[in-house]
């Protein structure tokens, strides 16, 4: 029995299994409430996350340095494929973001996610010497392509992971704070000067993002409803299918990117914290794994994975209760879909394989 | 990195505190005791008027009975309840099932519209009974001309998942949160956006019956812009009744700036049928009947211009320094190709006898237009006319224009992959062959003439008004195009078209006592596309076989002010079918004459309203 599991189980973090066992759970339960009670939900998910875990066991079992060395063609594959999506994609709500390939549908935008930290921590791991200003603004290029490409689809919420686990990298990469500020500077120089540029329904689209009061039939609607529901819960919550705001359809997308407002009117602030504790332990055990890993492709990537992972939960939780403006990002491994699911497990397993192959020399 | 993520989660839990713990009272009555709604205040939808203020369409009130979803309960029971109280068809079900899909939980969707005063009060009695439902009022829309400029002033119809996808991709879906008409066709569709106004909004508390508490905020509706055609709508009426019962087309411009006068597309429907989703039975009728009511002619039906084409053709010849004067030929009522025994024949078997370029034009000699095409060449008689607009859409305020077509070597081998004849380029001196145009183009061309090759750029709203500042602002005449063409070419052309109405002409009826002078071009057009009506009875074949009548015409010559083209489909010969409905236009247009029989019963005129009938002056 244990010979034979043993060597399946060998690459598995045991630590950050647990803390994601325990949150699909919670995710599970909230799902079905979310959902008016339907377990067909409950089930599909199931099926997500089952495809998930075999993703992230196959990540798991891929030695870091064989990730290094597919590195650049999976980046190089990336642009070509957006390149193809820009020319020959289909359109879905008026954003052109799939593949059709005959078989299937491929979304390549969701491949960037993944290929960018690992180009970026590839290119810094290659350089072999402290990295310049230059080197930077290489780097900076190499991210700024596929993003600019993913940007016109338009996939607004995409285009910002993919930027923030590609500024991860450079980051950890030592980029200093002084090129930091100045970039920042720059851009705040340059925003009004782009203000002028856009057409008008564009910056109205904009204002609205930033106060949802100026649209309340529209995205202000959301919000507005979903500030009442994290409200009301309280401090220990209404309890489970108990929400009054979920379950009378107060709550738009409430199975998805507002997922997080029915979680918080029904377990209240208590239920809030547990879920920002398991988030916590999530991303510090990533940070930990990268501290301790042996290569700086390790490093790099491993802490790029666990930060990105900390903007989806932020920006997610940031975004329901208020205080960021509404973009389409899901919250982490409790909003339905298989996607954003298979993704998040990818990046556990890639985190997993680096922690488990410390004693394999990389090249 | 760790102080990093912990600091910010630090921040939202210090959200969640205030939220869940400091702001508990506040959302906690909000959500338990009460319940926001926003409730969405449609604005009043632009009129539109003609030149003189006659309203052809505004909007009235009708009582409706509406279904909150969320708040009613079992809607099922709710509604098997409401139909032993009021009359509730099965239709009203199936339209109120898919307005649901397309709704939200929390929106009003109507169950029953056009309530009348003592069904409204019947619910009203009864309304403790029913959480969750209401009588509400809601704007319609009414086109009290019903048929007349159907086709230019177009319809509203239900919106749809096509038009929600368009107003999501516009960002305008939010403007139209509780509205649920949109401009379908022609100018309710063209000026869409001005016509629908901005949505305003109450915030308000309501119990958990879904009564309306209090107001907490609240933004008024800005109206739609009320929009003026520069179309009269007698003129209209007496187009549109000169067609009598044939099919037809009819497009009047002012040359000097564009302004469409008459629009008539023949038959026309009457668009009140569409604005609360039109019945099967109509539907299924406008859309099978062999005359096509739907299609909009002007803009959408394609034609061979036939003769009418003749002066743009002459044009072509001078501007190319050919057959200028004194040229003549002696017509023998046919013309051969140099190596070829095929008789191309002039429609006068005799021929005309000595014929020059404007004699051609009067008497519409084609042996003389035959000879001209072959010389000038398809190419640059093609890229001469197409100054004229044809080939392209003309770029006026109305939807789903078809460019029309000018056959080049190029187009043939595209479509057929053959080389062109030699023989294609005669017939198309006489507008026949591959040649389709709209009636919209010619309209376009002669005006285009008449203007000495100024193009102004066709359009049928002259001034928009806005209701809430009471300020009209006229819309500019837009210059297209100047086509650069000598004086004395102009002079030739149209001397030759003054003399078509004139004893000799070809229209010489049309002209007799007119009391001012018209230049005009008549044209036949051969029927093509015989095989689709090839399955009805003979008698139907036969009149549907028949050449359309075409007639090209402007008036006062000297300094025209309206500049026009008329198609009867299978009326015959231009001249003595389509001419005698462009005298009626301009007898009325140029001086105010009524044709002797009254075209419309007065009742009809009666239920036109004035201007300052104004029912926008409600605030919902």
């Amino acid at each position: 029995m244990n010979k034979f599991f043993k060597p399946l189980l060998v690459h598995i973090d045991s630590f950050l299994m647990g803390c994601l066992f325990f949150t699909l759970m919670v995710g599970l339960f909230v799902l079905y409430s979310a959902s008016g009670q339907d377990f067909s939900k409950v089930y599909d998910q199931t099926v997500n996350i089952v495809l998930a875990f075999s993703v992230m066991w196959l990540a798991a079992n891929i030695a870091p340095h064989q990730l290094e060395r597919i590195a650049m063609p999976l980046y190089v594959l990336g642009v070509v494929l957006l390149v193809a999506v820009e020319l020959v994609g289909s359109t879905s709500h008026g954003a052109q973001r799939w593949l059709n390939l005959g078989v299937t549908k491929i979304q390549p935008s969701e491949i960037m996610r993944i290929a960018m930290p690992m180009m970026l921590a590839w290119y810094f791991t290659k350089l072999e010497v402290r990295p310049s200003a230059k080197h930077f603004a290489q780097a900076g290029l190499l991210l700024l392509v596929p993003v600019a490409l993913v940007m016109k689809q338009p996939d607004l919420g995409t285009a910002l992971l993919i930027t923030a686990a590609g500024f991860y990298v450079l980051f950890l990469a030592g980029l200093s704070w002084k090129l930091l500020l100045g970039g920042t500077l720059s851009l705040a120089i340059a925003a009004p000067f782009l203000w002028t540029l856009l057409h008008d329904y564009q910056r109205r689209r904009i204002e609205i993002l930033f106060d949802p009061s100026q649209d309340p039939l529209g995205s202000g609607y959301h919000t507005i409803q979903a500030m009442i529901a994290i409200g009301s819960g309280g401090f220990a919550g209404k309890g489970w299918l108990n929400g009054t705001q979920a379950q009378l359809d107060f709550i738009p997308e409430r199975t998805t990117d507002f997922i997080f407002a029915v979680f918080s009117e029904e377990f209240g602030l208590l239920g809030n914290l547990l879920l920002l504790s398991l988030f916590s332990l999530i991303i510090l055990r990533g940070l930990v794994i990268a501290s301790e890993a042996k290569s700086t492709f390790g490093r790099l990537l491993a802490g790029s994975i666990a930060l990105t992972f900390f903007t989806y939960a932020f920006v997610n939780m940031g975004m329901v209760s208020g205080i960021l403006p509404v973009v389409g990002v899901p919250l982490p491994l409790i909003s339905y879909g298989g996607t954003s699911m298979v993704m998040l497990c990818l990046g556990l397993g890639i985190l997993m394989s680096i922690a488990t192959h410390k004693n394999v020399v990389a090249t | 990195m760790a102080f990093f993520v912990m600091s910010l989660f630090g921040l939202l839990a210090l959200r969640f505190i205030y939220l869940q713990i400091t702001q508990y009272t506040h959302y906690q009555t909000l959500a338990e005791n009460n319940r926001i709604s926003m409730v969405p205040i449609v604005p009043n939808r632009g009129l539109i008027l003609d030149k003189n203020g006659v309203v052809l369409a505004h909007n009235f009130f009708v009582y409706t009975l509406e279904i909150t979803p969320s708040k009613a309960g079992n809607l099922k029971t709710t509604i098997a309840e409401l139909g032993q109280l009021l009359q509730i068809s099965k239709a009203d079900i199936k339209r109120f099932a898919k307005l649901k899909s397309e709704s939200r939980n929390f929106e009003s969707i109507p169950i029953r519209t056009h309530l009348n005063e003592i069904e409204a009060a019947h619910f009203a009695v009864n309304h403790y009974r029913f959480p969750g439902v209401a009588i509400k009022s809601r704007l319609y829309r009414h086109y009290p001309l019903g048929k007349f400029g159907a086709h230019m002033i177009g319809y509203i119809g239900r919106i749809n998942s096509k038009d929600l996808v368009a107003l999501e991709k516009s960002g305008d879906l939010s403007n139209y949160k509780g509205s649920y008409h949109i401009g379908k066709s022609g100018v309710e569709q063209f000026y869409e956006t001005q016509l629908h106004g901005q949505t305003g909004f109450e915030q308000v508390e309501t119990d958990a019956d879904g009564h309306a508490v209090r107001v907490i905020a609240r933004s008024a509706p800005v109206p739609g812009t009320n929009l003026v055609l520069s179309v009269d709508s007698k003129l209209q009426e007496i187009a549109e009744t000169a067609f009598g019962n044939r099919r037809g087309a009819l497009v009047a411009i002012n040359p000097k700036t564009g302004a469409v006068l008459s629009y008539v597309s023949q038959p026309g429907f009457d668009p009140n049928l569409f604005v609360d989703g039109i019945d099967v039975d109509n539907w299924k009728w406008l859309n099978e009947s062999l005359d096509k009511p739907l299609v909009n002619r002007p803009i959408r039906g394609i034609y061979p211009p036939g003769s009418t084409f003749k002066p743009f053709v002459a044009m072509a010849g001078l501007e190319n320094a050919k057959r200028l004067p004194p040229y003549r030929i002696s017509d023998p009522g046919f013309y051969s190709l140099a190596n070829s025994r095929h008789r191309y024949r002039d429609w006068k078997p005799d021929g005309h006898g000595m014929v020059d370029m404007q004699k051609a034009i009067t008497v519409s000699c084609d042996t003389f237009f035959y000879g001209l095409a072959l010389d000038l060449g398809i190419v640059r008689l093609t890229d001469f006319v197409r100054h004229f607009g044809f080939g392209a859409k003309s770029g006026i305020d109305i939807r789903g224009e078809n460019a029309g077509l000018l056959p080049t070597p190029e187009w043939k081998m595209r479509r057929f992959k053959q080389p062109w004849y030699q023989g294609e380029t005669v017939i198309v001196g006489i507008g026949q062959g591959y040649t389709l145009v709209t009636p919209m183009q010619l309209a376009q061309a002669t005006a285009t003439l008449a203007n000495n090759g100024v193009a102004m750029r066709p359009h049928t709203v002259v001034a928009m008004q806005s209701p809430a500042t009471g300020r009209t602002v006229n819309v500019a005449p837009v210059v297209q195009d100047r086509i650069p063409l000598k004086a004395e070419n102009i002079a030739i052309v149209k001397q030759g078209m003054m003399d078509v109405t004139l004893p000799g002409g070809t229209a010489a009826s049309v002209g007799a006592n007119a009391g001012y002078s018209i230049a005009a071009k008549t044209g036949t057009a051969q029927v093509i596309g015989i095989k689709q009506n090839a399955k009805y009875d003979s008698s139907s074949i036969n009149e549907r076989h028949r050449d359309h009548a075409l007639f090209i015409a402007y008036a006062p010559a000297d300094n025209p002010t309206i500049a026009m083209a008329v198609i009867v489909e299978n009326g015959g010969h231009g001249g003595s079918a389509a001419g005698p409905i462009a005298r009626k236009v301009m007898d009325y247009y140029l001086l105010g004459k009524s044709p002797n029989e009254p075209a419309v019963k007065p009742t009809k005129a009666k239920a036109v309203q004035p201007a300052g009938h104004n029912e926008s002056a409600h605030d919902e």
